[in-house]
């Protein structure tokens, strides 16, 4: 429960904090805080058009993807604090019902017929099918590390073992720090900002979205974000005390926000076909965190 | 004699054109162009004189700065071979004479539509028709973009052949756009009105395409410039380039995403063409270039605050260029992106910053000088690769010459005259061609006139007419999605191209 209302707290600010970082780091004032989500509230009250080569998969999609997300989003847990869905083996769940959302959004994109929304399609795919084994291999390493399988165990037992368990973490934020930019295809994979359909991801897929399912699909993107953002912190909080473990969160959120806003700032995005090679080191981390966690439990000997 | 020698900007009769048989005529100016990169055809067009068709072609030799003109008289229904099967320099201009004059051409490769003009031969060819070049395979699939674009840019459609996110081929149509503007030069009888279409045949150019049109038309008129209004159109030129090499850099930098030289480069843009609004009271430099006068004389304090500007200018300049072109991630998606070969910007044919990315000397400023130019003695920016990275070098190392250059000429101000009505005539019978190196590269202006002195065709050639080309060839092989930074790296234009 608390975990679910501060992760959908956060949704509200913090794509606002990444484009004020962004505006600020380009000598630009920028909008308010609040003004993306002003943007969606705007989209919500406007209605949908619907292409007539489109079937109903197009009008369902935005809702599947949406309603994906906040069902991951109910599994994480707040520290000690379980979230609604917690069991044994909750993460590969998780895992796919985020996959589930996602495939129907590409088999939406490719419902329209349009030539660009399948580019856009076939590249989600490929980018999140190599994301996968970074993922896994990760929380296998936490759960070989706590002997437990799901979101709740394993973050509440992380800390009580050596202090490596915090590098460990660290090393993890990373991956996940990096993890969201490629499910929310922002820099430097996919920039959200550019107007090319060409170089597009994620918002080729969305051209032929509007209104209502326009504003959910951008909405998910910020829930996605604040998801993420709620699992790094979950590496930092164990068995805190809520008072010291929301400023914690807050906290994480705030540098994670600004994080994205300095990358997209200061670099140039990749050539879309040096995409996989980055998305590999993924892996590589992952694999580091499990060679960790092998020297920790002394498998080396 | 094949054909006869003049300068840019040289007003002959048009009986001094030799007119040779077609077949004389193909073999001596191919001849003139086989093996020799520096020379390369500026013009070649067709009007209608009693009945027949005459066709006049201009080349252009670098070295000796002279250019070749003759002329041959064919109707339109017999069967001619090509220029464009020997030499593809040719392939837009007989694409251009086939679709205005209906010529068939017996050995053309390519004898597409190029850009539907109002009065075309053969009216059943209608733009939504296009025969687009295709490829039958289950493996490859077309991508079609515009002619709406999700940008601001102009209608220009492109329909790529992909193998997955690879491009095999690109093929560009244009057409949207076209205006008829070289008819309407004819139409309209003013002066001041023939110098505002200048203007405005690429809105980006408009100090080009106006300095090459006044150029010419004094020629015409037999009228020599005073020195104040050569030095107004060579500072205005400089500072067109500087405005828009820096937008382009801009460009470039939201191509890939480096939202910092996006931002930055945006700025400096805005002083250059804030300064030419100061000036002449708008910022494209529209009003600025009058022909036989300046109803905007360039006085100490502008030259001043010129200087003002250029220091606030270079050190932002050098400090962004510097970051720029050290970034690991902006190098790796500039180099060898779009390579377009020494041997295919020959063969093409194309001009200024397309032709010097790929070591082919092509600038007018050093090769057929106009205005100020010949004092300058311009020292063209050469790069080798033809990539992305060559483009946008050319950019930086021009901008920081113009810097020089105009620093150069405003230490010496000329007296500016009290602005005239310019009543002077065009003499009869007169063909002059115009040379202005423009900021993206070679513009070319036709003129006849007919025994009275009135206009009888205005030919313009704007260097996208075969830079387009250079671009389809630049993307070949290259993944789709770098299509949008070697389209910005070469930054071509749809109504210069569509007229």
């Amino acid at each position: 429960m608390v975990s679910f209302l501060l992760i959908i707290l956060a949704s509200l600010f913090f794509m606002g904090f990444v484009i004020r970082t962004k505006s600020i780091a380009s000598g630009r004032k920028g909008p308010g805080i609040l003004q993306p989500m002003k943007d969606i509230l705007r989209l919500w009250k406007k209605g949908s058009v619907y292409s007539n080569t489109t079937s109903f998969i197009f009008q369902i999609a935005p809702t599947a993807y949406f309603t994906s997300v906040l069902m991951a989003i109910l599994m994480i847990p707040h520290g000690s604090n379980p979230g609604f869905i917690s069991f044994d083996g909750d993460f590969v769940m998780f895992a796919y019902i985020l996959t589930f959302g996602k495939f129907f959004m590409i088999i939406s994109a490719l419902d329209t017929g349009s030539s660009f929304e399948g580019m856009g399609a076939s590249r989600e795919a490929l980018f999140s099918m190599l994301v996968e084994p970074a993922f896994f291999i990760l929380m296998g390493s936490f759960a070989l590390l706590t002997g437990h399988t799901s979101f709740h165990s394993i973050f509440s037992l992380l800390h009580y073992g050596s202090n490596i368990s915090y590098m460990l973490g660290v090393l993890a934020s990373i991956v996940f720090v990096l993890i969201a930019m490629i499910e929310n295809s922002r820099m430097p994979v996919d920039d959200p900002k550019t107007h090319l359909e060409l170089t597009m991801v994620h918002e080729v897929m969305i051209l032929d979205n509007s209104g209502f399912d326009l504003g959910l699909i951008m909405y998910t993107t910020h829930l996605k974000f604040a998801m993420y953002g709620a699992i790094i912190a979950n590496f930092f909080i164990g068995m805190l005390p809520l008072e010291i473990s929301i400023p914690i969160f807050i906290g994480i959120q705030l540098g994670f926000a600004i994080a994205v806003g300095l990358i997209e700032s200061f670099m140039a995005r990749f050539r879309m076909g040096n995409n996989p090679q980055f998305i590999f080191i993924l892996t590589s981390v992952s694999l580091l965190i499990f060679f960790g966690v092998l020297l920790v439990l002394g498998k080396f000997m | 004699m094949q054909h006869i020698s003049i300068n840019n900007n040289q007003s002959i009769a048009l009986s001094e054109i030799p007119e040779l048989i077609y077949s004389e005529f193909m073999k001596g100016n191919l001849e003139l162009l086989s093996g020799k990169p520096e020379r390369h055809c500026v013009n070649y067009f067709g009007y209608k004189t009693s009945g027949s068709i005459k066709l006049i072609c201009c080349i252009a030799d670098d070295v000796v700065h002279q250019i070749f003109v003759s002329s041959a008289i064919v109707d339109a229904v017999s069967i001619l071979p090509s220029f464009t099967a020997q030499n593809h320099n040719f392939e837009k201009f007989e694409r251009e004479i086939h679709e205005n004059f209906g010529i068939p051409y017996s050995d053309h490769p390519w004898l597409k539509p190029l850009r539907y003009a109002h009065d075309r031969f053969d009216k059943s060819q209608v733009i939504g028709k296009y025969p687009f070049y295709k490829v039958e395979s289950e493996e490859l699939h077309e991508v079609g973009v515009g002619p709406i674009h999700a940008g601001i840019i102009e209608p220009g459609h492109f329909r790529f052949i992909c193998n997955g996110e690879q491009i095999m081929h690109l093929e560009i149509q244009f057409g949207y756009q076209h205006r008829g503007i070289e008819n309407l030069f004819l139409q309209k009888k003013k002066l001041l009105e023939r110098t505002t279409l200048a203007e405005n045949i690429a809105g980006d150019t408009a100090v080009g395409h106006s300095t090459a049109f006044v150029n010419l038309w004094e020629s015409l008129c037999g009228y020599t410039p005073d020195p104040s209004l050569d030095f107004a159109r060579t500072v205005a030129l400089e500072l067109e380039r500087m405005a828009n090499h820096t937008g382009d850099l801009s460009g470039v930098c939201a191509d890939i995403a480096y939202q910092l030289g996006n931002s930055v480069y945006g700025r400096l843009r805005t002083p250059i063409i804030n300064f030419l609004q100061e000036w002449g009271g708008n910022r494209l430099g529209k009003g600025l270039i009058r022909a036989g006068k300046i109803n905007f004389p360039f006085t100490q304090t502008l030259a001043d605050r010129l200087t003002e500007v250029f220091k606030a200018y270079e050190p932002d300049f050098n400090e962004i260029t510097e970051k720029l072109f050290k970034l690991p991630s902006a190098l790796s998606r500039m180099e060898k992106t779009g390579v377009v070969t020494y041997d295919e910007v020959l063969e093409i044919g194309t001009v200024g910053m397309a032709a010097r990315m790929s070591g082919l000397n092509r600038d007018i400023r050093a090769s057929h000088p106009s205005n100020l130019y010949g004092s300058i003695l311009h020292k063209p920016v050469i790069k080798h690769h033809g990539d992305v990275y060559s483009r946008v070098q050319i950019r930086k190392e021009e901008i920081r010459q113009s810097i020089g250059y105009l620093k150069q000429l405003i230490a010496n101000i000329p007296e500016f005259k009290k602005s005239e009505e310019f009543t002077a005539t065009p003499l009869s019978d007169r063909f002059v061609i115009s040379l202005v190196e423009g900021w993206r590269g070679e513009i070319c202006h036709c003129a006849i006139t007919d025994h009275s002195g009135n206009l009888v065709i205005y030919k313009i050639k704007d260097p996208s007419y075969h830079n387009w080309m250079a671009l389809a060839q630049a993307v070949r092989n290259n993944d789709i999605s770098d299509f949008p930074i070697c389209n910005k790296s070469f930054s071509l234009s749809y109504s210069g191209q569509d007229l």
